[in-house]
């Protein structure tokens, strides 16, 4: 499990989660995103394709991050979930809560 | 009688304890039916790996490999962690058991832990506008949408979840 940390041309931190994205590494991710926003970024899109598992814990982290980055002004955006993940969020609604792309270019064109 | 069959599991990271699953196999055709039980650490290192175990008996005994990779882990993942985190809070002197009946009508999924228990009918739905922005309480809740069925011992520190065969 691991998160990689990119800056695309358009300005907006891209943050890849490979593998899981669960009660043993959520505060890993946290700290990323908070990282990027101390570092002045506002714009913050978590790009799920490698992921294949994320459990409660970690929707309730990206639940925590997205507020955080609309308190600063800024916007957390989601892209990549696959079918069970998707499904995840229609179930505990949070698929209202945040703007899901089905890809990171889609995303990334959007925001 | 029925038969035993114990085998070690996998090999675990180094410093964490090795899971031991023990398989009982009743010997009567007519019933087919497996139990498994396996005690697991209060470590939420190990959840992912007792899960994987139980994934794996369960989709070798019929479980819809969907249902097994999907509603079967997540289940079963959040309420050990819940077991691990609010039941017995961390404790590693304290385990949690689980144990799992595969029937021809189903599979039934016990997780015990050893803290005081709670009551589930307290735990708010985590759907409702004024906590959807909270960052926990969504397990149970996923637990719930998941299964086919949810009961919990008077105590409330063992959660049994069931999902019936199609």
């Amino acid at each position: 499990m691991s998160f990689s940390v990119r800056k695309d041309a358009r300005g907006v931190v891209v943050i890849g989660v490979d593998g899981q994205l669960i009660v043993g590494n959520r505060h890993e991710l946290k700290q990323k995103v908070m990282d990027a926003v101390e570092a002045g970024e506002r714009k913050v899109l978590i790009d799920f394709t490698e992921t294949g598992y994320i459990d409660s814990s970690g929707l309730g982290a990206l639940v925590s991050l997205s507020k955080k980055l609309r308190d600063t002004g800024g916007e957390l955006r989601l892209a990549g979930l696959n079918e069970d993940l998707r499904t995840l969020f229609e179930l505990t609604k949070l698929d209202s809560l945040f703007t899901v792309a089905d890809t990171t270019e889609q995303a990334l064109a959007g925001f | 009688m029925p038969t035993q069959l114990s085998r070690p599991s996998p090999a675990s990271d180094a410093g964490l304890a090795p899971l031991r699953l023990c398989l009982r196999r009743d010997a009567r055709p007519e019933t087919r039916a497996i139990e498994i039980s396996l005690r697991v650490p209060t470590d939420l290192e190990v959840v992912e790996e007792a899960v994987d175990l139980i994934a794996r008996h369960c989709l070798a005994s019929g479980l819809p490999a969907r249902t097994a990779r999907f509603n079967l882990r997540v289940a079963l993942a959040e309420a050990l962690a819940n077991a691990i985190i609010y039941g017995n809070r961390l404790d590693p002197q304290k385990f949690v058991d689980v144990r799992v009946a595969i029937t021809p009508s189903g599979f039934t999924l016990h997780v015990c832990d050893q803290g005081d228990g709670f009551d589930p009918d307290r735990v708010p739905d985590p759907t409702r506008p004024e906590r959807l922005e909270q960052p926990d309480g969504r397990g149970l809740f996923l637990i719930r949408k998941l299964v086919d069925e949810v009961r919990f011992n008077e105590r409330g520190n063992t959660i049994c979840m069931v999902l019936r065969r199609a």
